[in-house]
């Protein structure tokens, strides 16, 4: 997919997922035993993460992975990056 | 109120628990992961038939329970913590990994695993596979919430998942009571150790899910539709606007039940211990015997047992809103908040029933399952304002303080003191929290993870399972800790006899010890009748109420307005502003120290907590007694 100067930089990490966005997850730069714990609820390379609902505030933030939903605090989902080919959409 | 002896189970239990013996029941071990339903399977298996206690050592809950089979014999069952893995990082799986690898002390290894998943969720659960059926012991894999896959479109070949997995893999619903017939037949014969035909590296979680992928695709299984009706929910309960106004009513609703609703069956309670108390006073003739039983056991134990209806009551919404899968809704719509001060959001349930009374709040800090978040929601509980604490703030402020408008006719002065007080304790709590939280219990890196679970019915079974465990632990605890208490406080009020009669209060050993600390709550403004107060005040807050009506002789009841005017002699303002203040901090609750020793495993938080609130109450109170007394003489 090309990108075209008026769209917005494609998201970095899940962070800047917008609601109903979605992108591939292609690591998470945290420490060893915070992302096994994050990977067996599904946050695995690879899976797909759409953003969800919010509470108010924006923070924490419910994702859809891997056939669930997991709210996580902006502080860590900053820390969860995504693949560069990852491309917004719809769910 | 013994648990288990009519049913049986202790005897399942004491020989479960020793070592091999030919003839000891089999044990079985039910594991999943959270929200698998592994309580409702093992609540449908056991029924009432069940105790609760907690590992040595730690804070982790230890369900057992006995199931009957067709032929009479019984099957002893563990029901372990909702586990992820067998990685051991957190207590939960420590204690499921040693309790079926066997090394858990005292406890013996089970004949076979029950292992748990959710069926609308498999590609992730089934991950939970691979280290289980490494154990090598006979395991039966229930796929749960049939009935939810299938409604929403998915499906799943469990004869395929069987033969991959070397082990029984059936489908059923646990709620539903379906399909469970295997299950009965796997815990009346498991002999057969599973053999899969591979298994992934088990400390590799891609390797692990990408195996789970792999086998849930050869069975075809076929994830079902998103939950319409979960999302629907949310779009109005996670709502910008409506979501916290939801979040509001429904705290508004929970404050309101255990304050008013919870009212008439507090006074029939009240009234039944009064009624039964002046039966049993009519049937003993030794006015020795009849003194110790109405006035020690059953004044005492009954001051606690009122409080049975309101925490039952909140443990009722807990449940209610916990099965329907809302908690977790409401912790993620309080955790911006409650971070604010270092806790998480599922802090935010249990500080609440904190208001009601500090016990059910301490196990309602269950639900949080990071160690150092729990403990330091236990360790502020006992700051916020309880139900005890109002016969006492009720006693001094009525007796101190004139009712005159504050805000018009909407607040007067009284009301007034008494939200001051209510203020007082909530920033106590939260000042607390603040220094616990970026000192010893500086959150250790595991991140706030909150699964959002389907919106699911709660069943009337399981909120009953909760309400009877509840009441059970608490009962028992009002028959042990609670009746010594009461007991040793009526020796000390009621000896050593003078000429064979009961001595005034100043010359018992309670007036004795009330003059020996004189000198420690004289810069408090106390004398020593507040000091006897204080000591038998450690029973429970309420109890000083009835001590300084018998110190100064009078029914309180009755005449409390005496016994306000006898305070008003022997106290000065500032002694009267110290005393709510000490009972705003002081941990006066032998209930709260027995409850917060069970949940944290151990002496050593109670006994912190007691010390830490001690010192506040006093360094409070002596701070409150200066500046009122300072204030007063400059008035005058």
């Amino acid at each position: 997919m090309q990108t075209s100067v008026i769209r917005r930089r494609r998201p970095a990490s899940l962070v800047e997922l917008r609601k109903g966005e979605q992108g591939i997850l292609d690591r998470l730069d945290l420490p060893e035993d915070v992302s096994r714990r994050l990977m067996e609820l599904g946050f695995v390379p690879g899976s797909r993460i759409v953003a969800a609902l919010s509470a108010p505030g924006g923070d924490p933030r419910v994702f859809r992975v891997d056939g669930s939903e997991i709210a996580l605090r902006r502080d860590t989902a900053a820390h969860l990056k995504l693949r560069h080919e990852a491309s917004p959409g719809a769910d | 109120m013994s648990d288990c002896d009519g049913c049986g189970l202790a005897g399942v239990l004491a020989s479960a628990a020793s070592t091999r013996e030919a003839n000891r029941p089999r044990l079985i071990a039910i594991v999943g992961p959270p929200n698998s339903g592994k309580s409702t399977l093992f609540n449908r298996l056991t029924g009432l038939r069940q105790k609760v206690a907690n590992y040595p050592g730690v804070t982790v809950e230890k369900r057992l329970g006995s199931a009957r089979l067709e032929d009479g014999r019984e099957v002893a069952l563990v029901d372990l913590p909702g586990i992820y893995s067998l990685s051991a990082r957190s207590e939960d799986e420590a204690v499921s990994r040693d309790v079926l690898a066997g090394t858990m002390k005292d406890f013996p290894r089970p004949d076979a695993v029950i292992l748990i998943l959710d069926s609308t969720n498999l590609g992730r659960h089934l991950m939970l596979a691979a280290p289980i059926l490494a154990l090598g012991l006979p395991t039966l894999i229930v796929l749960n919430m049939a009935d939810d896959l299938r409604r929403r479109g998915g499906e799943v070949d469990a004869e395929s998942l069987t033969k991959q997995l070397g082990a029984p893999v059936v489908l059923a619903s646990a709620m539903r009571d379906e399909g469970l017939q295997p299950v009965w037949e796997f815990l009346a014969e498991c002999d057969v150790a599973p053999l899969p035909t591979e298994l992934p590296a088990l400390h590799d979680v891609p390797k692990c899910r990408a195996w789970a992928a792999h086998v849930g695709r050869r069975a075809s299984y076929l994830p079902p539709a998103p939950p319409v009706w979960t999302r629907r929910l949310d779009s109005v309960l996670l709502h910008a606007v409506w979501g916290p106004v939801i979040f509001c009513l429904v705290i508004v609703v929970v404050f309101q039940s255990i304050f008013s609703w919870a009212r008439p069956m507090m006074d029939a309670v009240q009234w039944l211990i009064a009624r039964s108390g002046a039966w049993v006073g009519g049937q003993v003739s030794n006015p020795w015997v009849r003194s110790l039983l109405v006035d020690g056991v059953w004044t005492g134990v009954g001051s606690v047992l009122v409080f049975l209806p309101q925490i039952l009551l909140l443990f009722l919404f807990i449940g209610i809103l916990e099965d329907s899968g809302y908690l977790a809704r409401a912790a993620l719509i309080a955790d911006r908040t409650m971070a604010r001060v270092g806790l998480q959001g599922k802090s935010f349930i249990p500080l609440l029933s904190a208001y009601a009374c500090a016990v059910p709040a301490v196990m309602a800090a269950r639900t949080i399952e990071n160690k150092r978040d729990r403990t330091a929601t236990i360790l502020i509980a006992p700051l916020m304002t309880c139900a005890a604490r109002l016969p006492v703030y009720t006693l001094i402020i009525c007796a101190f303080l004139p009712e005159r408008p504050v805000l018009g006719p909407l607040l007067g002065t009284r009301a007034a003191a008494m939200l001051g007080l209510y203020a007082l304790g909530f920033a106590a709590a939260f000042a607390t929290a603040r220094v616990l939280k970026s000192s010893i219990l500086r959150s250790e890196r595991a991140p706030f993870v909150l699964e959002m679970p389907p919106y699911r019915r709660p069943t009337l079974s399981s909120l009953g399972l909760r309400l009877v465990d509840r009441a059970k632990i608490f009962l028992r605890r009002a028959g042990t800790v609670i009746l010594a208490v009461a007991i040793i406080l009526w020796i000390v009020a009621h000896l050593p006899l003078t000429g064979g009669k009961v001595p005034p209060i100043e010359r018992s050993l309670a007036g004795t010890l009330g003059r020996t600390i004189e000198p420690v709550i004289r810069p408090l403004g106390f004398n020593w009748k507040i000091g006897v107060g204080l000591v038998t005040s450690l029973a429970a807050r309420e109890v000083i109420v009835g001590t300084l009506g018998t110190i100064y002789g009078m029914q309180p009841d009755a005449k409390s307005l005496g016994l306000q005017a006898a305070l008003r002699r022997d106290l000065t303002l500032g002694g009267a502003v110290a005393l709510l203040v000490f009972f705003a901090f002081a941990m006066q609750c032998a209930s709260t120290i027995a409850v917060v020793r069970r949940e944290t495993g151990g002496w050593r938080w109670p006994l912190i907590q007691f010390a830490y609130m001690t010192t506040l109450a006093w360094v409070g109170a002596f701070l409150a007694n200066r500046i009122v007394s300072a204030l007063v003489a400059h008035s005058v």
